[in-house]
């Protein structure tokens, strides 16, 4: 283990490094822990130029309060469920029905469209931008969920499509082979044998592309306008420009357009870092 | 008398199995692949011809486009007799800063899963709170980092101004400095998933080789450079891969934290893309698209050396 186990090191080093971490961690989520802090203070304080000091009242309820019943929060948080849900579900299917090909059977071509996933994941969004918003717009999807849906699962299947694949092809083949001499039908195989073995990359994946997507910006301006579409990260927006210079209620509204990604990895913790670090590991 | 039961059922369809059955093995990848293919094509793959296609016409996005051949380029780069879109350079050199700096990440990820690949009570609490900034939209990240940055009263002007320092108009007031702040608030979730990726990858470092290297009296920055690090190269790779992707998309928090300004001094090419294409100033189809194409090139050199290597392990698996 590297660096040397704290364990083995004189006492003195071991209480120093047990004191450093948590300030260490003040430290780092310093940006964090000041909006938090806004966000429970009253309004006046920011007009007495108290943007730093204790809260002269805890306003929690009240700040908190404002954002969800008295602006179109509640209804971009909707979208925002509305687009991942069904994206983190399209995503995942497409991609294990790609992956399974991909990885199971031997054809001509099978690594090009491999490599066709892959570089497709990398490319930059706004040489896409274009042609998808007319794309949208021809099928007259602009400003709606389903336009957004259909494009982040296209795209999301590039990368969910690399990790299934890999994850197939680490799965043991003899299995496979004695399905197929049992004269079970191949997508009986899919279904019966490969799916169930899948389950760690499914919520490995779900968890991923549930954060991705939630967190997506750029899309969003792209291909909506206004609260009867649009998700949080572009509402945000809106919200901020109602509520300018109230630093309290941008900053309530910040954590909680914030919070449903953070939720999803603490309580999936695991799938998640096995996901975000596939092949970190050899 | 009856034989065993396990070949001949199979055996004695054979004769009359259809088409189908007899192709099935040749035939199933192309039935699972259809969807998420036709997808791709549709959504990734055909759109990155068409941009090519648009950046060749002057087009509103609504009329007929008007085919100019290499005018935007022309305007764009300065080729011929026109002059370089002053805007079109700013973008590209911070584009490049973006690039570099933003490549810090890997070394404080690493640094920051040195200082935490330990074990003590509570050291995953820790290690999950480190990562937390990666989890939060960048839009948030925006916010939070703008607020840092306010003038006179936000927190980094509280403390520059402890050690007698002072910006004019604040760091992202100031052309001088705007883009700089950016890039530390990007570099903030970007540290983070390097982070983890290294301690994902000294889980797995050889205990044996580090107690071999460490009878052989290898201590501190020799032991890192010589045996740690060549045993993350994987990791080192991924972070290299994200960052790198991550600086070329850099558009959030740009759009966030200034939109572009002051004085368009923070506009890197993705953006001024989307502003040209986009924005209320019209929409400039044809030149947004040829943006996106020089974008586009610039991201070509590294896909093509991360497919690269990646085609070198498929090699290697095989």
């Amino acid at each position: 283990m590297f660096p040397t186990p704290i364990a083995k090191r004189s006492r003195s080093a071991q209480l120093s490094y047990q004191a450093f971490l948590p300030l260490a961690l003040i430290l780092w989520l310093l940006p964090l822990l000041a909006v938090a802090l806004f966000s429970v203070k009253p309004g006046a304080d920011f007009a007495n130029g108290n943007y730093w000091g204790i809260p002269s009242s805890f306003d929690l309820f009240s700040n908190y309060g404002m954002v969800f019943f008295e602006s179109n929060m509640p209804r971009y948080l909707m979208n925002s469920l509305l687009i991942t849900i069904p994206t983190v579900i399209g995503a995942v299917a497409l991609s294990s029905l790609a992956g399974f090909a991909l990885g199971i059977y031997k054809f001509r071509g099978n690594l090009l469209i491999f490599f066709m996933f892959i570089a497709g994941n990398f490319v930059p969004f706004q040489i896409l931008m274009v042609p998808v918003r007319d794309l949208t717009i021809s099928m007259g999807l602009y400003d709606s969920v389903m336009g957004l849906v259909l494009f982040h699962v296209a795209f999301q299947t590039g990368f969910c499509t690399l990790f299934m694949r890999n994850f197939i092809r680490a799965l043991p083949y003899p299995l496979i082979e004695a399905a197929r001499v049992e004269g079970v039908a191949e997508w009986r195989i899919f279904w019966y044998v490969v799916l169930p073995l899948m389950k760690p990359a499914l919520a490995a994946l779900a968890v991923l592309v549930f954060t991705f997507i939630w967190n997506d910006y750029f899309w969003a301006v792209v291909l909506t306008q206004g609260p009867n579409a649009q998700p949080v990260t572009a509402g945000i927006t809106e919200f901020n420009s109602q509520f300018r210079a109230a630093y309290h209620l941008m900053s309530a509204g910040s954590i909680v357009a914030a919070l449903p990604p953070v939720a999803m990895f603490f309580l999936m913790q695991k799938h998640f870092i096995a996901g975000l670090t596939l092949g970190a590991v050899k | 008398m009856s034989v065993s039961p396990a070949v001949p059922t199979t055996h004695a369809r054979q004769p009359n199995r259809g088409w189908y059955r007899r192709n099935e093995i040749a035939l199933t990848p192309w039935l699972f692949l259809i969807l998420p293919v036709a997808f791709f094509l549709t959504y990734v793959v055909v759109p990155i011809g068409q941009s090519f296609w648009i950046s060749f016409h002057q087009w509103d996005g609504l009329g007929e486009a008007t085919w100019v051949g290499m005018d935007n380029y022309n305007r764009l780069l300065g080729l011929g007799d026109q002059n370089i879109d002053r805007k079109f350079e700013t973008s590209f050199w911070n584009n490049i800063r973006w690039l570099v700096l933003y490549l810090l990440a890997i070394p404080m990820g690493l640094f920051i899963a040195l200082f935490l690949n330990q074990t003590v009570t509570g050291i995953r609490l820790y290690k999950s709170l480190f990562f937390f900034p990666f989890v939060i939209s960048q839009v948030v990240v925006g916010l939070v980092f703008s607020w840092f940055y306010l003038p006179n009263v936000g927190l980094f002007e509280i403390i520059t101004g402890f050690f007698g320092l002072e910006i004019r108009g604040g760091v992202l007031g100031n052309p001088d400095t705007a883009t700089y702040g950016i890039i530390a608030a990007g570099l903030w979730p970007q540290t983070a998933y390097c982070m983890i990726l290294y301690l994902t990858g000294l889980n797995a470092v050889d205990s044996e080789q580090v107690e071999a290297a460490r009878l052989d009296g290898a201590k501190g920055w020799r032991m890192l450079w010589f045996v740690i690090i060549p045993q993350l190269k994987p990791a080192t790779f991924i972070a290299f891969v994200v960052t790198i992707i991550g600086a070329l998309r850099s558009f959030d928090l740009i759009s966030i934290m200034t939109n572009g300004g002051p004085f368009g001094s923070t506009r890197v090419l993705s953006f001024y893309m989307f502003e040209e294409s986009l924005s209320e100033f019209g929409f400039r189809m044809g030149y947004g698209a040829a943006i996106a194409v020089v974008l586009f090139f610039i991201m070509l050199g590294f896909i093509v050396y991360f497919l690269w290597s990646m085609w070198q392990d498929e090699k290697g698996a095989r």
